[in-house]
């Protein structure tokens, strides 16, 4: 096998490319997905006057801030079989990144309802709205906006995150380099087009970051 | 629910005639009942009394305007009258078929109720920035009292161009000067069919050469009989355009009664001192 370094990286490419579109980005987006509709919920438990619901909250939020994401992805995979709960590689990584991404944009997004000025509820309660029609209809749209930032850095390190997946046993774009560069033994060259293809996705993102920003902007004076 | 129940929301509106504004739908409209009597109004934050045992009435077509240094409990007060604030006790009884009772705390059918009854326009307009104009003032009457969004728009559209502010539809609200912002809170409001209009302080949040504007709106609300409280500091405006001015003071209602006599000849010392301050600040 004498291939130049540019035939080595042409052919190593679409393996990677492909771990990215089966691997790395549907796992991304559906632990997206999921995390943000956990993370509205503890945002709103978080805001709760009830103070078990709001203290249940604060406990889930510091539980995933303050332990590793590598540790939480093996506890689901290799812990809970050890209580009977054999979950497959996928659905664990899933499991554990919507967990994870719940805990950091629950912040995000009660940082966000709070930024909303309290004129805003009062006037929805002025026009007869109760507090959930309130929240959908008034403050949320409100509230996204202002979340828009935070919440795509929030993306872009899951995306970047979602390689600890290739330690249990899950096939994404990290993966696929690691089998290629055990096989040919270029670790150099295959980890930096590794890096490379992660890095053009997370640049895709930041553009879809600033259209919906713009997008979101129509209403704001500039 | 049933149309006759008072608590049920939205039934208070009369059918409204495409292309005419609307006018309360209140059977009693033109009569000079009491729309609004409050008894024993009572509110504390923490140790700090705010309002203490208030008592109001406003008759059908009247226009009162509560004035007061600020602290003085007057927006407290009108908050109340919205359900905005939640009183410690005392009554609110609105056209009669509806009394909340704040010995107990209201339900929030109840306050529904009287939001239903009211509709507040705020200092600062509290537009919602993410809708367009027609949004919102469509966004009650179409979301919360469920009437057909055609219906709605039609009557939206009406109410705007009477304020000049038809070819302002689909503006945003940045888009627009604060007078502009405030004769569109003022039409929401509207839309919205209440019985009575609740003013807090409307002009104090705008550049002097935009006063005029939203105070000869009110003024013609005023012509038309809506029945209205206006916490206000313009004081000519309140000689011009109420039939009582009450003085707040301390979270009670000092003295009240025609514009010329309190605001000409007050009874009180603390009322005298309070319009010297505004009419010779310096």
């Amino acid at each position: 096998m004498n291939q130049t370094p540019w035939e080595q990286f042409v052919s190593s490419l679409w393996p990677i490319v492909q771990g990215a579109l089966l691997g790395t980005i549907p796992l991304a987006l559906v632990s997206f997905v999921v995390g943000l509709a956990i993370a509205l919920v503890v945002a709103l438990m978080r805001l709760s006057r009830r103070r078990l619901v709001s203290g249940v909250a604060r406990v889930y939020v510091s539980l995933v801030r303050g332990t590793p994401l590598l540790v939480q992805l093996f506890v689901i995979f290799y812990g809970l079989p050890s209580v009977g709960v054999v979950i497959d590689p996928w659905p664990s990584a899933v499991a554990a990144f919507s967990i994870n991404v719940g805990g950091y944009a629950a912040e995000v997004i009660r940082a966000a309802i709070l930024s909303v000025p309290k004129g805003q509820w009062e006037a929805a309660y002025m026009i007869g709205m109760s507090r959930n029609v309130a929240l959908r209809r008034i403050i949320l749209p409100q509230a996204a906006r202002v979340s828009v930032p935070p919440l795509s850095n929030t993306f872009i390190s899951l995306v970047k995150d979602t390689s600890l997946a290739s330690l249990i046993l899950v096939t994404d774009l990290f993966q696929r380099a690691r089998e290629i560069a055990a096989f040919n033994g270029e670790f150099m060259l295959v980890f930096l087009e590794a890096a490379l293809v992660y890095w053009v996705i997370c640049l895709g993102l930041s553009v879809l970051q600033s259209r919906l920003e713009t997008r979101l902007d129509r209403y704001v004076a500039h | 629910m049933s149309p006759t129940d008072p608590l049920a929301p939205g039934t208070s509106g009369a059918p409204g005639t495409p292309g005419v504004p609307p006018t309360p739908s209140d059977p009693t409209w033109g009569t000079h009942a009491p729309l609004l009597t409050v008894q024993g109004l009572s509110k504390s934050f923490g140790d700090h009394q705010v309002l203490a045992s208030v008592d109001l009435t406003v008759s059908r077509g009247q226009v009162l305007a509560l004035i007061g240094a600020s602290g003085s409990g007057k927006t407290t007060l009108l908050r109340c009258l919205n359900g905005l604030e939640t009183p410690d006790g005392g009554t609110i009884d609105v056209g009669g078929d509806l009394r909340l009772d704040f010995g107990t705390t209201p339900s929030v059918r109840e306050l529904a109720a009287l939001r239903d009854r009211s509709a507040m326009v705020f200092q600062h307009y509290n537009l919602f920035p993410h809708k367009t104009v027609l949004q919102n003032v469509m966004e009650g009457p179409v979301v919360v009292q469920r009437r057909p969004a055609a219906d709605v728009r039609t009557e939206a559209l009406a109410l705007l161009d009477r304020v000049g502010l038809a070819a302002k539809r689909d503006a945003y609200p940045f888009e627009l000067s604060g007078g502009q912002q405030q004769r569109v809170g003022i039409v929401r409001a509207l839309a919205l069919r209440p019985r009575l209009l609740l003013f807090d302080e409307p002009t104090s949040a705008l550049d002097p050469e935009l006063v005029g504007e939203v105070l000869g709106l009110i003024k013609q609300l005023a012509e038309e009989g809506w029945t209205m409280v206006i916490v206000t500091h313009e004081l000519q405006f309140a000689r011009e355009v109420a039939h009582e001015v009450a003085f707040v003071d301390a979270g009670r209602v000092l003295e009240r009664g025609a514009p010329e006599a309190v605001l000409r000849d007050p009874e009180h010392e603390r009322t005298r001192q309070f319009l010297r301050r505004i009419l010779h600040p310096f």
